[in-house]
């Protein structure tokens, strides 16, 4: 197994004449916080579909948890973790249900999921709600839930979009440290957000702008690199040199 | 007269019946006014009840108690005169998505009898933003075109009062800025503009403040005076291995919060004289801490939401 839990090249999606992320390429550490940042339309969805093969590469390879993208897209799948963007539980099952359902999904034994599913509901103190639909959830809880079980599969590797989008200050700090204990357990995690002070949390980061990475590095080398003093100042001075219409 | 006036609003919503009715407050007693030209930012997270005071505000649901003016005209008794003068941008995407935009555009000016023509000034400067996409259906739209299409017929009946619930939510950092800037011309132009945001730096953009959760405002004043409410004490920290440094502050017996702040952690402590600096530099030394800076910072609106939900949690 190589040290790289993802390794793009030249990975392109074009959709039409369209050309949506045009020749990435770059490496993600085992273990490592990865923010992957851009602007709305500059390709970041595009790739990360690509990445967790639910879309096909129009051109370019890429290793992800150690498997080929063009040939083993389903063991990719199978050591991955998601969180989508939108909330990625079922409203209408209790927590339970939720977690049954994933761990059936990715294969879990029933006695590995009887021993996870407590220690989940114990790390996240939700014992006495393993009952409720997870519709009656505050949001906070919810996104912390479905973080859980995201990786209840212990995979290699979890991708997040836009985690902490709408969750109050507390919360979404509270989610970060889950997102540090992950990655000091070993889990990789490659996490996209709108929120400048969350680019600090990562190891580094990459800045897409019309589709291609056009800066990647440490919070403080990027911030030296633009003689910028937040990472929100990095953002503004390349998401401006965006020419293509957002769309 | 201010032109939003609201004053003690309650609402409570019952989902079950006879036993198993649970009532989940939405709004516990909301007040706050709002005068003409003047931007008040709704700031709070997802659940706090932003979204049914709009309701209620915009006359599509009815509050339990309390009373509201719009323009002068009562939200219960003159809703229909007041959806003449509201422009309405709901949280989530609301326009009619296997419609173009142009025929979207022309739809909502005809509901309100005028044309896209007639009122083109007051959303030109929007609009032509997306004019080149106008064959386009709106559900093929990225995230930041929806956004100014939806503006732009939030606008398009000349509305003395633009109510926007979260328009930046999962909007990049330029566009939040940008639309930010649109807001503040179309303030220059009279209109009087309630806003709700998840994001505690564009409370900074606002004349006016009320923060919310659970139901209630527990703060409302300018962005300063927000800020200055924040009494305590405040300190940065950073080093070089950050997490274990958040962690190595909390467990300190001098610091009383520490909280993740980006670059740096936002400290208070318990004693905050010279003696109780020393006190947490000398243990955050001892622990091993490499690459210590610690200096004396001014509060933002996000150190005083975080000091009053955490109280109220603790």
């Amino acid at each position: 197994m190589s040290d790289y839990a993802i390794e793009a090249r030249e990975l392109t999606k074009k959709f039409g004449d369209f050309t949506a992320v045009d020749q990435i390429t770059f490496d993600v550490s085992e273990g490592e916080i990865f923010g992957f940042l851009g602007a709305n339309g500059a390709g970041k969805t595009t790739a990360m579909r690509m990445l967790i093969a639910l879309s096909f590469p129009t051109s370019g390879s890429a290793t992800v948890a150690g498997f080929d993208l063009l040939r083993q897209p389903e063991q990719i799948k199978r050591n991955i973790g998601y969180m989508s963007q939108r909330f990625s539980l079922y409203q209408d099952l209790t927590v339970k249900e939720n977690i049954r359902f994933y761990g059936g999904i990715y294969g879990l034994s029933d006695l590995e999921l009887a021993a996870r599913t407590k220690e989940l509901l114990q790390r996240l103190g939700l014992e006495s709600e393993s009952g409720q639909l997870v519709g009656s959830l505050p949001l906070g809880w919810k996104q912390k839930l479905a973080f859980s079980v995201a990786i209840l599969h212990r995979p290699r590797i979890v991708f997040l979009d836009e985690p902490t989008g709408g969750v109050d200050p507390v919360t979404r700090r509270a989610f970060w440290e889950m997102i540090y204990e992950a990655a000091a357990s070993g889990i990789t995690v490659f996490v996209t957000t709108h929120y400048m002070d969350e680019a600090e949390y990562c190891d580094r980061v990459s800045i897409m702008v019309d589709g291609r990475i056009d800066a990647l590095d440490t919070p403080s080398n990027l911030k030296k690199s633009y003689s910028a003093a937040s990472m929100d100042e990095v953002f503004l001075q390349l998401a401006r040199k965006a020419t293509r219409a957002d769309g | 007269m201010d032109r939003i006036i609201v004053d003690q609003i309650t609402k409570t919503y019952s989902t079950g019946k006879g036993k198993k009715l649970v009532e989940t407050p939405a709004l516990r007693g909301i007040s706050f006014s709002c005068a003409e030209g003047e931007i008040f930012g709704l700031i709070g997270p997802d659940g706090a009840g932003k979204t049914s005071l709009f309701r209620i505000l915009t006359t599509l649901i009815l509050p339990d108690g309390g009373q509201a003016t719009m323009d002068g005209l009562d939200i219960i008794r003159d809703y229909k005169e007041i959806r003449k003068r509201v422009g309405y941008m709901p949280g989530r995407f609301s326009l009619y998505q296997d419609l173009t935009v142009e025929e979207n555009m022309n739809l909502f000016a005809s509901i309100f009898h005028t044309t896209v023509k007639e009122n083109y000034h007051l959303v030109k400067e929007i609009y032509q933003q997306i004019e080149p996409f106008k064959h386009r259906r709106a559900g093929q739209l990225s995230g930041g075109m929806k956004q100014k299409l939806a503006l732009s017929c939030a606008l398009i009946h000349q509305p003395r009062m633009l109510l926007l619930d979260e328009p930046t939510t999962g909007v990049d950092a330029v566009s939040r800025k940008e639309f930010w800037d649109m807001l503040d011309r179309l303030k220059a132009q009279g209109l009087t503009i309630l806003v709700s945001t998840p994001y505690m730096d564009e409370a900074a953009r606002c004349d006016k403040v009320g923060l919310i959760q659970d139901g209630q405002l527990f703060s409302m004043d300018t962005p300063q005076g927000i800020c200055d409410e924040f009494t305590a004490p405040l300190w940065a920290a950073a080093g070089d291995e950050m997490y274990p440094l958040l962690k190595d502050l909390r467990r300190s017996p001098d610091v009383q919060t520490a909280f993740a702040f980006g670059d740096s952690h936002h400290v208070t402590l318990k004693n905050p004289t010279p003696e109780g600096e020393k006190a947490v530099r000398e243990w955050l030394a001892q622990s091993g801490h490499t690459g210590i800076t610690w200096k004396r910072i001014s509060p933002t609106i996000e150190d005083r939401f975080m000091a009053f939900t955490t109280e109220a949690h603790v």
